[in-house]
Formats: C-alpha cells, sequence, structure tokens
C-alpha cells in the first residue's frame, strides 16, 4: 500500500523546534526528522519516549563484571594458582585488590562496547548500509521533518507547514 | 525585593537557632567530656612522676607500660574527636570556597544563583581556621599529645622522625599553619567583598573578571597548599608513613562533603521557598558532582591501599594493617557509605532530580566522610581503644551547631541572588 509523506525542509533548528511544536499541536504525525546535528531537546518536543539504552548498559555492566570474576577467579586462582604479590594465599578474596583493576576495566569495557552494539542493532545500522536520508542537504546545513499524510488534505497541509516557516515542501510518494 | 529576601531570610534564623540550641545542650557534654578528660590527664601526671608506684587501679593485672599507653590513647581521644569535628567541619567550608572558586574560573553558567548559597557555608572558614589554629597550637604547647613527633622524648628515640625534623617541626609547622590559613581566608574575604560589589555596579563586569582572577590565583595557591595542609595536619600524625597522593585523597574527601552540604543547604532553603531560581535541574547538576566525586573519592581510596597492599613495605602497609585489623568496620564501612550507596542510588538520572533521594544520599555520604577522617586520625592517636561515644557525637554536634549557625546567619546578610552577575540570566533558565 503506498502511503503518501511529505518533506518540509527548515534550514534553522530555532525555527524546527517551534515548527515540530506547532505539528504536534495540529495533530499531524511527524514520522522522522532528519538534521545535520543534534538538536538540544528535539526528542522532548518530538515526544519521543526516553532511552531506554542506559539501562542496557547497566546490565551490560553488570554482565562484565561477573565474567570479569569468573575469569580471574578461574585463570589465577582454580586453573593455575599464582602467587600475586609475594602473597601465596591461593584465596580469591585475598587477592582482590590486585583483581580490581581488571574487574573494573572488563565492566566498562562490555557496558560500552555492548551498549553501541545495542544501539546499532536497534538503530539498523550495519557496515555498508545505504544511507536512509532522504535528501543530502540534511548532511550538510538543512533540517527535514516527515509527515505522513493520512488522510489530511494535502494542500491544507501544506500551507500549515508553510506557515510554521518551511522553506520546502514536497510530496513524496513511498513505494 | 532586597527588603524582601532580608525579612523572610530573617524567618528562618529562628528555625535553625533552635536547632542549634538543641546541639548546644548536647554540645554541653563535650565540656563534661573534656572536664573528664582533665580528670584522666591529673591521673596521668599523678602516674607519671612516681613510675614505681604506678597506677592503683588495674596495676597488678597489667604490665605498667601497656597501662600507661592506654591511658596516653584515652586522653587523646577526646582531643583527637575534637580534631576530627573540628577539621570535618572546616574541611567542608574550605571544599565549598574550592567549589565556588572553580565556578568563578571556568565561568559557569548554571551556577550562579548558588553562589550565595556557596559564600554563606564559605563564611564558616573563618571561626573553623581559628578553631583549628587554636588546636594546632594546644598540640604545640604539648598540651595534648595528637602529634608524637611533636614530643621530644619520641624524637630523640626515633631516627626516622630526626632525619625528617628539618619539616616536622613545632615552630615550622604553626607558621605553615598561619601561612595556610590565612592565605585562604584573604581569598575568602577579597572573593566575598567583589561578590558583594558585583551586585553594586556591574559597569564593564569590573569586579566579576576580578573575581575571575582571583579564583584561578586562588586555585593554584590552595592545590599547593592543601597538599602540604593534609601532609601537616593528618598524615603527620603517622610520621613514619607516607603517601603521595595523601593531598589528593583528602581533597577528594573535602570536595564531595563540600558539595553534598551545598546540595543538602539549597535544598533546606528551597524548601522553606527562599530560593525561587533554584529548579531541578540545579539540584541534578549538584548531584552529578556528588555522583563523581564519590567515584572519584573511591577511586583514591583504592589507588592508595592497592599500591601499598601490592608492594608490601613494612613501614607503609603498617598504616593499612592497623586500619583492617582494629578499625574494620569503620572502614570498609566507609566504602560502603561512600561508594556503593551513592553510586547505586544517585546513579539514575531521574534520581538525581529528586529531592529525597540526593537528602537521603546527602546525610549517608556526610557520615562516610566523617568516618573517613576518623579513619584517618584516630588509629594513629588512639590506637585501638577507639569508640564513638560521647565525646565523638559530642564533639560533631558541637562543631555541627556552629557550623549551621554562622553558616545560616551568614545566609540572612544579604539577598539570596547575585543579580549583577552577567551569567545569572542563564543560570535562571538553566535547564537541562
Amino acid at each position: 500500500m503506498a502511503s503518501k509523506v511529505i518533506h518540509a525542509i527548515y534550514t534553522d533548528d530555532d525555527i524546527l523546534l517551534q515548527a515540530v511544536k506547532q505539528v504536534r499541536a495540529g495533530r499531524y504525525h511527524i514520522a522522522e526528522i532528519y538534521t545535520p546535528f543534534p538538536v538540544h531537546g528535539l526528542d522532548k518536543a518530538m515526544g519521543l519516549e526516553p532511552t531506554r539504552l542506559a539501562i542496557t548498559s547497566f546490565l551490560y555492566g553488570l554482565v562484565g563484571l561477573a565474567v570479569a570474576i569468573v575469569m580471574m577467579n578461574y585463570m589465577m586462582i582454580e586453573d593455575w594458582p599464582q602467587d600475586i604479590g609475594g602473597k601465596p594465599s591461593f584465596s580469591f578474596l585475598s587477592n582482590l585488590p590486585a583483581f580490581v583493576p581488571i574487574i573494573f576495566e572488563l565492566t566498562v569495557f562490555f557496558a560500552a562496547h555492548l551498549m553501541v552494539i545495542t544501539f546499532y542493532m536497534r538503530s539498523k545500522l550495519w557496515p555498508f548500509k545505504e544511507a536512509e536520508n532522504p535528501d543530502v542537504r540534511t548532511t550538510d546545513d538543512h533540517f527535514l521533518m516527515e509527515i505522513d499524510v493520512e488522510d489530511h488534505d494535502v494542500n491544507q497541509l501544506s500551507k500549515f507547514l508553510y506557515d510554521t516557516g518551511a522553506l520546502e515542501i514536497n510530496l513524496i510518494d513511498n513505494k | 525585593m532586597i527588603v524582601g529576601a532580608i525579612g523572610l531570610i530573617y524567618a528562618f534564623v529562628a528555625a535553625p537557632s533552635t536547632i542549634e540550641e538543641v546541639k548546644e545542650m548536647m554540645a554541653d557534654d563535650t565540656s563534661h567530656g573534656s572536664s573528664d578528660m582533665g580528670i584522666v590527664d591529673q591521673d596521668v601526671e599523678f602516674a607519671n612522676p612516681d613510675h614505681a608506684e604506678g597506677d592503683h587501679i588495674l596495676v597488678d593485672d597489667h604490665d605498667n607500660e601497656h597501662y600507661e599507653h592506654l591511658l596516653h590513647q584515652l586522653q587523646n581521644k577526646p582531643w583527637a574527636a575534637l580534631y576530627i569535628a573540628a577539621f570535618f567541619f572546616f574541611m567542608i567550608a574550605l571544599g565549598t570556597l574550592v567549589f565556588y572558586a572553580l565556578q568563578y574560573a571556568a565561568q559557569a553558567g548554571w551556577s550562579p544563583v548558588l553562589f550565595r548559597v556557596m559564600e554563606g557555608i564559605t563564611a564558616y572558614l573563618l571561626p573553623g581556621s581559628i578553631i583549628i589554629f587554636i588546636i594546632l597550637v594546644l598540640s604545640g604547647l604539648h598540651l595534648n599529645h595528637l602529634f608524637i613527633w611533636m614530643d621530644p622524648e619520641v624524637v630523640a628515640h626515633d631516627k626516622i622522625i630526626q632525619n625528617k625534623s628539618g619539616y616536622l617541626n613545632v615552630p615550622f609547622f604553626l607558621i605553615r599553619a598561619l601561612i595556610y590559613l590565612g592565605g585562604w581566608n584573604l581569598f575568602r574575604y577579597l572573593l566575598r567583598r567583589n561578590s558583594l560589589r558585583i551586585d553594586e555596579d556591574s559597569k564593564d563586569n569590573k569586579w566579576f573578571k576580578q573575581n575571575f582572577k582571583l579564583s584561578a590565583g586562588f586555585l593554584v595557591f590552595f592545590i599547593v597548599t592543601e597538599s602540604m595542609m593534609s601532609w601537616d595536619w593528618i598524615m603527620s600524625l603517622d610520621p613514619h608513613w607516607f603517601s603521595t597522593l595523601f593531598g589528593w585523597y583528602v581533597l577528594s574527601s573535602m570536595i564531595v562533603s563540600a558539595i553534598t552540604v551545598i546540595a543538602l543547604v539549597s535544598i533546606y532553603l528551597k524548601s522553606r521557598g527562599y530560593l525561587e531560581y533554584v529548579n531541578d535541574s540545579h539540584i541534578h547538576d549538584l548531584a552529578k558532582f556528588m555522583f563523581g566525586f564519590s567515584i572519584f573519592w573511591t577511586y583514591l581510596w583504592f589507588s592508595q591501599f592497592m599500591l601499598i597492599w601490592y608492594s608490601n613495605i613494612p613501614e607503609e602497609v603498617t598504616y593499612f594493617v592497623t586500619r583492617i585489623e582494629d578499625y574494620g568496620l569503620p572502614f570498609f564501612g566507609m566504602v560502603v557509605m561512600n561508594f556503593v550507596f551513592p553510586i547505586l542510588l544517585l546513579m539514575n538520572s531521574d534520581y538525581k532530580r529528586v529531592n529525597l533521594f540526593v537528602v537521603m544520599a546527602g546525610i549517608i555520604v556526610l557520615l562516610g566522610h566523617y568516618l573517613d577522617i576518623f579513619v584517618m586520625v584516630m588509629p594513629a592517636t588512639v590506637g585501638e581503644s577507639w569508640f564513638i561515644g560521647i565525646p565523638e557525637i559530642s564533639a560533631m554536634l558541637l562543631f555541627g551547631g556552629l557550623f549551621v549557625f554562622v553558616v545560616f546567619n551568614a545566609l540572612t546578610k544579604v539577598p539570596l541572588l547575585q543579580k549583577g552577575n552577567p551569567f545569572i540570566k542563564e543560570s535562571k533558565h538553566f535547564h537541562y
């Protein structure tokens, strides 16, 4: 089913923010916004849910913590007991200070890398992926708002968008 | 508006001053504590001249020397308690001054609405310095035995301290203390004076620029003197032991306690309706600093511990051996209070905006850093006969009361908004 979208192009992030508020107040549905740089407060203006990435990061950190503890215990205590710092106690707890830096680093490593990978997966990004942005100017100095036409009147919607400060309005057929 | 602010502020003097009275009442215990100490003192003086006769009570069971040792420790205990509490609150005022200077030096846009709160807290710097200095002078006069290197008899039998006596001697020690305290108080005085002038006339932001330069100068002066101060006042309690990052370690404790107090005072004043421009984004930022500096403290705590643990050099490692064997609970308890608790509570971004969580974390962090100073001072001065009892708690209440009184009194003196600050508009609209 072919759906129609309107691409409205803005050249200023403040005007864009204002426009987003007006469009939402006008009960139109914003499908996506393409910007050349992160616009502060845009997510709140668009009414996007707060990210859950932080929670996954915390969980990955816990995984890293556990992996590091198990790993150090296996390597240094069980499989090949080491005399650490001239203290041959061969117990995990007594040697804990020596392991803390590794545990810390692995916690950070797991949290950071897995968080980035999660972010890529959620945003459907992978190497050699074709760019999705509809207009190359959005990588330079233009802001593009994509609005679902749904069953609104196209002319009325265009007029509305023009009033919000859009410089260019295109009707696009999605196949 | 000024009249309104003064009127409003006058109203809440009543509240803290009643708390103050309660605290003063509790603090009376301290004087009892010190009179007790006086009695113990006399005991020792009786005991010392006639060694042969020894002491009257437990002498049969105990070795004379051991008993005397114990007496020395007990005799030190109220002094140490006094010193810890005095230093703790002094440290908060000093840390706040540092944080305040940092805001100027960084030309921070978010914080100017909190400047008056910070200035109010730094008002305790002067009384705190005087108290600390008096305690140090009394130590120098051998009225107490906090610093064993001050005792000529100990030095005579101690080669290591002898070698250090070029630095660790009473006159130089007191001169250094005067330089640190004098310098800090001078900077505090000038910063405060200029800060008030910013309100009066801010032509070309002259006084703001002046404060910017002063702050930068203060930070340089401070980082050198703070390091030396922590060697002098705390590290020299264990004159054989040394740690090169000790100054940083004390600094981290200082900064995190100071920021916590700024946050607590701001929340209190806000709840009473005085700081109309402080919103939860400001609290959020303070909580971020609390969180960050708690981790910084843990990092330094652990770095100091791990290197010494790893190398296992006897003269260094004894420091931690005493702390772990005799002070196991406070030593590890404070890691829980200063690290695990704030990190879990303040990790969530939304929790940092909820006053209840910030206050809870703040109280635990403050107690934790009191314990931190406790564990720094006590093992060297009283050894294994430590206890958090009446002298410690009442000393805390005494200085706590004085601190609250001075701080809130200072807050009433001027309007709580520095309206001439060029960043004040940005700060009012600060929103995260």
